[in-house]
């Protein structure tokens, strides 16, 4: 069964059409990168998956239910493009941020066991900041931050994750050890959907590309067909210059 | 010491210690939310509903509590027109509350009453105040309690709440229901046009020193109760206004703590 799937989307702004009649599927276990340049609505179409926005027209199904009914709030985790973009000064150690994951699993008025408490502190070793736990979260590197918000989408056991721009304004090296644990985490059986502009992750980790174009339409491929086609396009530039 | 076997005085204190728990729990959050304005116009809400119970003889703090629910519930119901701009919704609520207070101070007999409520007062709380306080901040402590994981959520990323499935909508309408009635209640002691301050000044103390929610949440409890019963004493002893005296004092504990912050 696939895990997401996209019919005929169509979206609009008041002013300005953005998404036009996109479909494509992605199964259980899949890492999908979604590319595109500045303003094609990457961001817009993860809002549209989340059920943030409504579409003009088409359908959504995340596990096969229509993503406006889908309530399994526990199954699917976001870090959203402005996940780094709080308030410095924001009291809240890491552990704390980390467990606010715990939630869509809970839901209202639960109580917290210490079996959840080491599902935060399992979550925070896996993205490498056990040591962290009881730093403010304001202080740490925009990488480390990133990365707490990667642990809070684990906490929650999610079956899929989707991240926007997860490793923009980081350095390659932070970069690379992010991509590698989505990787790590992909093999684990976590479907993954990830708006990048970072190539080199689309060809190292990826199994397929969503690209998105200014006219509004979309095209799967295969990481494969888009590393070939990276390629085609550099020798095209490089026969350019000559 | 003598005075505070006095009765007044007991109440006085014991009105004050509920309301330096209640204060910054909410000051927190409206705090971390940057919604401080709200508080602002919410007093004066709470201000106008004094001034109309005043006029027409009925008990200032209940009045107080109506207008001041009333006016959280339309300040949600404007913000969602504008949800980009939500501060507009509380200027507007904030300018109306003036107006209204201002146009019924005209009638109002007791000017000395309407000035306690202005800059607070150790001496007027009645029997009936008294239980009315207690009881609705206990509630407030319980609601907060429950709510923790919930406004701590939101306050650190709404749109992230929501997909996890918090209610925001909600949560976001009991919290500013809460609100009015805390602004409504320390109205009495502290004054409304100081209430803002002590929701306030307690919180900025915590947050200078805290790593965590938790602790920035019991710290700035700890910092109104000191606030509030230092305020009393000084304010018994020398027959000031508790308002004024509360906040200033709160002022001198966080121009020490920036101080020493800056030394270190
Ligand atoms: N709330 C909004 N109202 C109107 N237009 C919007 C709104 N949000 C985004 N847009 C427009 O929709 C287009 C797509 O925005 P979106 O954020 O989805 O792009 P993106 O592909 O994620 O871009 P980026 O790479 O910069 O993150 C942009 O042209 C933007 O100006
Ligand atoms: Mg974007």
């Amino acid at each position: 069964m696939a895990i997401l799937e996209v019919k005929d989307l169509s979206f609009s702004y008041p002013d300005k059409s953005i998404l036009h009649r996109i479909s494509f599927k992605i199964n259980r276990g899949d890492f999908l990168c979604v590319v595109g340049t500045n303003g094609t609505g990457k961001s817009t179409l993860l809002r549209l998956i989340l059920n943030r926005l409504q579409p003009t027209e088409g359908s959504i199904k995340l596990f096969g239910t229509d993503s406006s009914q889908f309530k399994d709030f526990g199954k699917i985790a976001y870090v959203s493009q402005k996940a780094t973009a709080f308030n410095k000064d924001f009291p809240a150690t890491v552990e704390e941020i980390a467990s606010l994951g715990l939630y869509s699993r809970k839901g209202l008025f639960k109580k917290y066991t210490k079996e959840d408490r080491k599902k935060v502190h399992e979550a925070l070793e896996r993205v490498g900041l056990a040591e962290f736990a009881n730093k403010k979260i304001g202080n740490l590197s925009g990488g480390q931050q990133q990365r707490v918000f990667i642990a809070k989408a684990l906490v929650s056991s999610p079956d899929i994750i989707f991240l926007d721009e997860p490793t923009v304004g980081i350095d390659i090296k932070a970069v690379d050890s992010i991509c590698c644990l989505l990787g790590e985490l992909n093999a684990g059986g976590i479907t993954i959907v990830m708006v990048t502009h970072d190539i080199s992750s689309v060809i190292y980790h990826s199994n397929k590309v969503l690209i998105l174009s200014e006219d509004g339409s979309s095209e799967l491929i295969s990481s494969q067909e888009f590393t070939g086609r990276s390629l085609m396009n550099l020798q095209h530039h490089s026969h350019k210059e000559v | 010491m003598e005075i505070f076997t006095l009765a007044f005085m007991q109440r006085a204190v014991i009105v004050a210690l509920f309301i330096s728990v209640v204060t910054p729990l909410i000051g927190n959050i409206i705090v971390l939310r940057r919604l401080s304005t709200i508080g602002d116009a919410l007093s004066h809400a709470g201000l106008a509903g004094v001034t109309i119970g005043l006029c027409l003889s009925f008990s200032p703090v209940v009045s107080a509590i109506i207008f001041s629910v009333l006016s959280a519930l339309t300040i949600e119901y404007i913000r969602r027109s504008f949800p980009n701009y939500s501060e507009m919704a509380t200027a507007i609520v904030l300018s109306f509350a003036v107006g209204v207070a201002a146009v019924f101070s005209g009638f109002v007999k007791s000017t000395a009453g309407f000035n306690s409520f202005l800059f607070g007062s150790i001496v007027a709380i009645s029997n009936f105040e008294l239980v009315t306080v207690i009881v609705l901040s206990i509630a407030v402590i319980i609601i907060m309690t429950l709510l923790y994981r919930e406004l701590f959520y939101i306050s650190f990323d709404e749109e992230g709440a929501y997909l996890s499935g918090v209610p925001v909508r909600s949560v976001n309408l009991v919290f500013t229901v809460l609100t009015a009635i805390v602004v409504s209640i320390a109205a009495r002691t502290v004054g409304s046009l100081v209430i803002s301050s002590l929701m306030i000044i307690p919180v900025a103390c915590s947050m200078l020193i805290s790593k965590s929610f938790l602790h920035n949440t019991v710290l700035s409890v700890i910092f109104a109760l000191f606030f509030t019963t230092a305020g009393l004493f000084v304010t018994a002893f020398y027959d000031l206004k508790p308002g004024g005296t509360i906040v200033l004092i709160g002022i001198a504990v966080l121009v020490v703590i920036l101080i020493v912050r800056k030394q270190r």
